[in-house]
């Protein structure tokens, strides 16, 4: 039998998830605690924050090319920051602040689980919705209202904050050494209500997962994909508390008169600063007990789809199922013991360097063993080259490209050279910048059909795919020779650095540039494709039209409002079920007993 | 497509590779004995880091041209290999942690000297370096020896004591305060790093060394130059406004300039 009958306790637990359908726009739209709604509500801010961010990049990039040049219309809008329409060097400061901010936090964090993770994982565990859908609802409108407090410090007079997105104390701590205002204020205080967010949707997550599973879904038989929401779930709950207390502190810090990270005896500008007892690298410790395990936070749910999509699109199942599991939990585990890393050189105690180091250098293990078994999933597999499958592969090259050039910053010797300089910047670009990216181009070219009933426009999609992938490596690859150099990180310009000037410096920064508007100009073509889609795309009404083997392809394109129609999914088998030997078909849906895949015609299949 | 995947991944392999090999941009240098270990330990991670690096890209790009080619054969059942995963979790741990322990004897020999004594010795020049927006201090001890004790009320930009250094004091009346670094070739050198105001990184490449200046802390640095030279050191911790114009030199001379030019800074004092 493909339907059970469902038993009392599960009646029941589907009679409290499924709230009726709301008919106002109001509540079916925007106050909807619908998991489907609230995932494109994330998708969307993530798409909104991501052009955003890259605006603010493209200002950063064409100053560091040329830093006497006016841009009118810039000015017009910044008549303090880029008066004329010239850059001044702070406002090249904020503009990078705010890129840092908004990329990592309101298009990294958000899309990958806000956005997939709420719209699939009730849908790929065979739920109604989340476990608490209200709650659901009230982290992504509390993200919203981090994102407007964000945007604000744009428009306050001072502008935006300049201490980099890490935010180190004593300079996001003192007016005085920077420039007076409340644009540091509202980014704390932007920070500190997504910390609120992400901590209420790392429970629902969490719980979702635990209990929410349809009977026969053991753990070991969810799609990667759960996994990875799961564990970084996990990973933002033990996370996030700790940026919280750090931001408020450091709010604490400017507005009420304490000093947690600022200490004794400061003199700025000949003027001696009235705090005494803080520390500067207790911020550090604070901010890189989250800020290492947000950077697991971006990615994993990217490799979770790019396994998802390259068994799906090899037609062959994930090549160590359990190896993937446990290599996704160790990167998780293993994230929140090497802080330390980012800090070889604050002055911190230089005997901690040792133990940072060698947990460091073992997080190249499961990332080592998950990049085999991608390679391993395609091995020996008959390849179907869809847009995500591209996207996929894109992200193992530039997994594989940015996770080596952290073997030696792991190094602390190695790390006195490269730390604060491009090296770096490439580093965390390539893996949890554009591979998390590739991830989440990844999933949406793959679940945009099931979304929104809708098919994007391939060609479209391999164009974006082919400019953006070499685009990307043209931009940061060249970073790297950058750090060789090496170029400091946060210069506003080469001028006042000797050998920078002798060193060709120059000449790679005109050629990441135009690289960076190319790539640029690229996304509007997804944009294009994107928003047209949603409109006028080609209708598929197919449940399964990638032949894929979980439960958010048995049901209809886009889903009915609790999922799956008043019906309880049971499963049956691994989520990975592809190139089965003596089946009607070369895939089975995790929904699908063994008589609907071998025996006679099955009483409920999908798809075709 | 597979074939037209593999080649793009594989040309833009070995496109990264290359100015790494023809070392176009490279490191400047090293002037120091633990710099060139640095240097060792750098490569060291270059060979290694770099053959998986082709290593894995060659495969990405193979597999994906040889399993999308059209064939009747049906895609292989496997669901994995323990022997095959053991294998590579094994070599990679070895690898990856292996290559920790090789940089280790540097660091320690750079960083390891909190509990030794930073007065200065007959073979060891004490330098101490105060970072301030936007500018480097540079401070000596002058012929006794002894750094001065110093007061932030005392300080006064203007006047030229920006590190608030109390002349009436004890040792204090001889110290040196210079915008640039001059010290003697083949000497020992301390480098006590503070800052005044924010977080600021002393970093001169050549030595391969930095360390960020903290506010309220003592950093220190060990270093012994073995090249003449005019060295620039740059700030490589953001610190405001003018981080990048933050910079000044460091001068490696031989032992007799570096007499002749103490002995004229303190000439000016009195």
């Amino acid at each position: 039998m493909t339907e059970v009958q469902p038993s009392k306790e599960v009646a029941e637990y589907t009679e409290v998830h499924r709230h009726p359908e709301p008919k106002s726009f109001l509540w079916k739209y925007i106050f909807s605690v619908d998991h489907k709604v609230i995932g494109i509500q994330y998708l969307l801010l993530a798409v909104v924050a991501v052009f955003v961010g890259m605006a603010l990049s493209l200002l950063v990039r064409l100053r560091l090319v040329c830093p006497e040049c006016s841009y009118p219309l810039l000015g017009q809008f910044f008549p303090v920051g880029a008066p004329e329409g010239v850059m001044t060097p702070e406002f090249y400061l904020a503009m990078l602040t705010m890129h840092g901010t908004v990329m990592v936090f309101m298009v990294l964090t958000t899309a990958p689980q806000g956005g997939f993770g709420n719209y699939f994982l009730p849908i790929q565990i065979g739920a109604a919705d989340m476990a608490f859908p209200r709650l659901n609802m009230l982290s992504f409108w509390t993200t919203f209202v981090s994102f407007l407090l964000l945007m604000a410090a744009f428009v306050v007079e001072g502008g935006a904050p300049m201490s980099g997105w890490t935010g180190y104390p004593p300079l996001s701590a003192l007016p005085e050494a920077t420039l007076p205002g409340i644009g540091q204020d509202l980014w704390l205080a932007s920070i500190a209500v997504f910390c609120i967010a992400s901590l209420l949707g790392a429970l629902n997550f969490i719980v979702t997962t635990l209990d929410l599973r349809a009977k026969g879904l053991t753990m070991m038989r969810m799609p990667l994909t759960c996994w990875t929401w799961f564990v970084t779930a996990i990973l933002g709950l033990l996370a996030f508390g700790v940026l919280l207390a750090a931001g408020v502190l450091l709010l604490m810090d400017r507005n009420v008169g304490t000093s947690f990270f600022v200490p004794a005896g400061l003199v700025v500008s000949d003027k001696v600063i009235d705090h005494s007892g803080g520390s500067p690298i207790l911020w550090q410790h604070l901010f890189w007990f989250f800020g290492h395990p947000e950077v697991y936070i971006a990615i994993l749910p990217g490799m979770g789809v790019t396994s998802h999509v390259l068994s799906t699109f090899a037609r062959k199942t994930v090549f160590g199922y359990r190896a993937m599991v446990y290599a996704i939990a160790a990167i998780g585990g293993l994230g929140f013991v090497v802080w330390g890393h980012h800090m070889f050189v604050s002055g911190m105690s230089p005997y901690s360097a040792f133990v940072f180091s060698v947990l460091t250098m073992c997080i190249g293990v499961p990332s080592a063993i998950k990049t085999f078994n991608w390679i391993g999933t395609m091995w020996g597999g008959k390849i179907r080259f869809t847009s995500p499958m591209l996207f996929s592969i894109g992200f193992v090259s530039l997994f594989v490209s940015g996770g080596l050039s952290g073997i030696f910053l792991g190094q602390p010797t190695i790390d006195l050279y490269f730390h604060d300089t491009y090296f770096v910047v490439a580093h965390f670009h390539l893996i949890m910048g554009v591979a998390a990216i590739f991830g989440m181009f990844a999933g949406l070219t793959f679940w945009f059909p099931k979304m929104f009933g809708k098919m994007m426009n391939e060609p479209l999609n391999k164009i974006h795919f082919w400019i953006t992938f070499i685009g990307v490596y043209a931009i940061f690859g060249p970073m790297h020779y950058l750090g060789m150099l090496p170029h400091p990180r946060r210069y506003a310009e080469i001028t006042s650095v000797d050998y920078l000037g002798a060193t060709g410096a120059a000449e790679l920064h005109m050629f990441i540039t135009v690289a960076a508007v190319l790539t640029v100009l690229a996304q509007f073509i997804f944009l294009y494709n994107f928003v047209k889609s949603i409109f006028a795309g080609k209708e598929c009404r197919e449940e399964n039209p990638w032949e894929a083997t979980t439960l958010e392809w048995a049901i209809p394109s886009p889903p009915p409002h609790d999922n799956f129609a008043g019906k309880v999914p049971h499963v049956y088998r691994g989520a990975y079920d592809f190139a089965l030997r003596g089946a009607k078909r070369d895939f089975a849906m995790q929904c699908n007993d063994d008589k609907a895949v071998y025996g006679e015609p099955a009483p409920q299949t999908s798809g075709d | 497509m597979g074939l037209l995947i593999a080649i793009v991944v594989w040309a833009i392999t070995l496109a990264m590779s290359v100015p790494f090999v023809t070392q176009t941009w490279w490191m400047p240098e090293s002037i120091t004995a633990l710099g060139d270990e640095i240097d060792r330990a750098f490569n060291w991670t270059l060979v290694g880091t770099g053959i998986i690096f082709l290593l894995a890209q060659a495969a990405l790009g193979y597999t994906v041209w040889q399993f999308s080619r059209p064939t009747d054969k049906p895609a292989s059942d496997s669901h994995g290999n323990n022997k095959l995963e053991f294998l590579w979790t094994t070599a990679a741990a070895v690898i990856f942690v292996g290559l920790t322990f090789f940089g280790y004897s540097v660091w320690a020999e750079t960083r390891f000297i909190e509990q030794k004594s930073m007065e200065p010795t007959a073979d060891r020049l004490v330098v101490e370096v105060t970072g301030q927006q936007f500018v480097w201090n540079m401070r000596y001890a002058g012929e006794d020896n002894q750094f001065g004790p110093t007061d932030i009320s005392l300080i006064d930009d203007a006047a030229g004591n920006p590190v608030g250094l109390d002349r009436s004091a004890p040792g204090g009346a001889d110290d040196i305060m210079v915008p640039e670094m001059q010290v003697p070739v083949n000497k020992e050198v301390e480098v006590v790093l503070k800052s005044k105001d924010v977080l600021h990184n002393f970093f001169v490449p050549e030595l391969r060394i930095k360390l960020d200046t903290v506010p309220g802390l003592v950093g220190k640095l060990r270093f012994t130059a073995n090249k003449e030279g005019k060295y620039e050191i740059v700030c490589s911790e953001l610190c405001g406004l003018g981080h990048y114009k933050m910079r000044s030199f460091l001068h490696v001379v031989s032992q007799e300039e570096y007499d002749a030019w103490i002995a004229e800074q303190a000439s000016y004092l009195f």
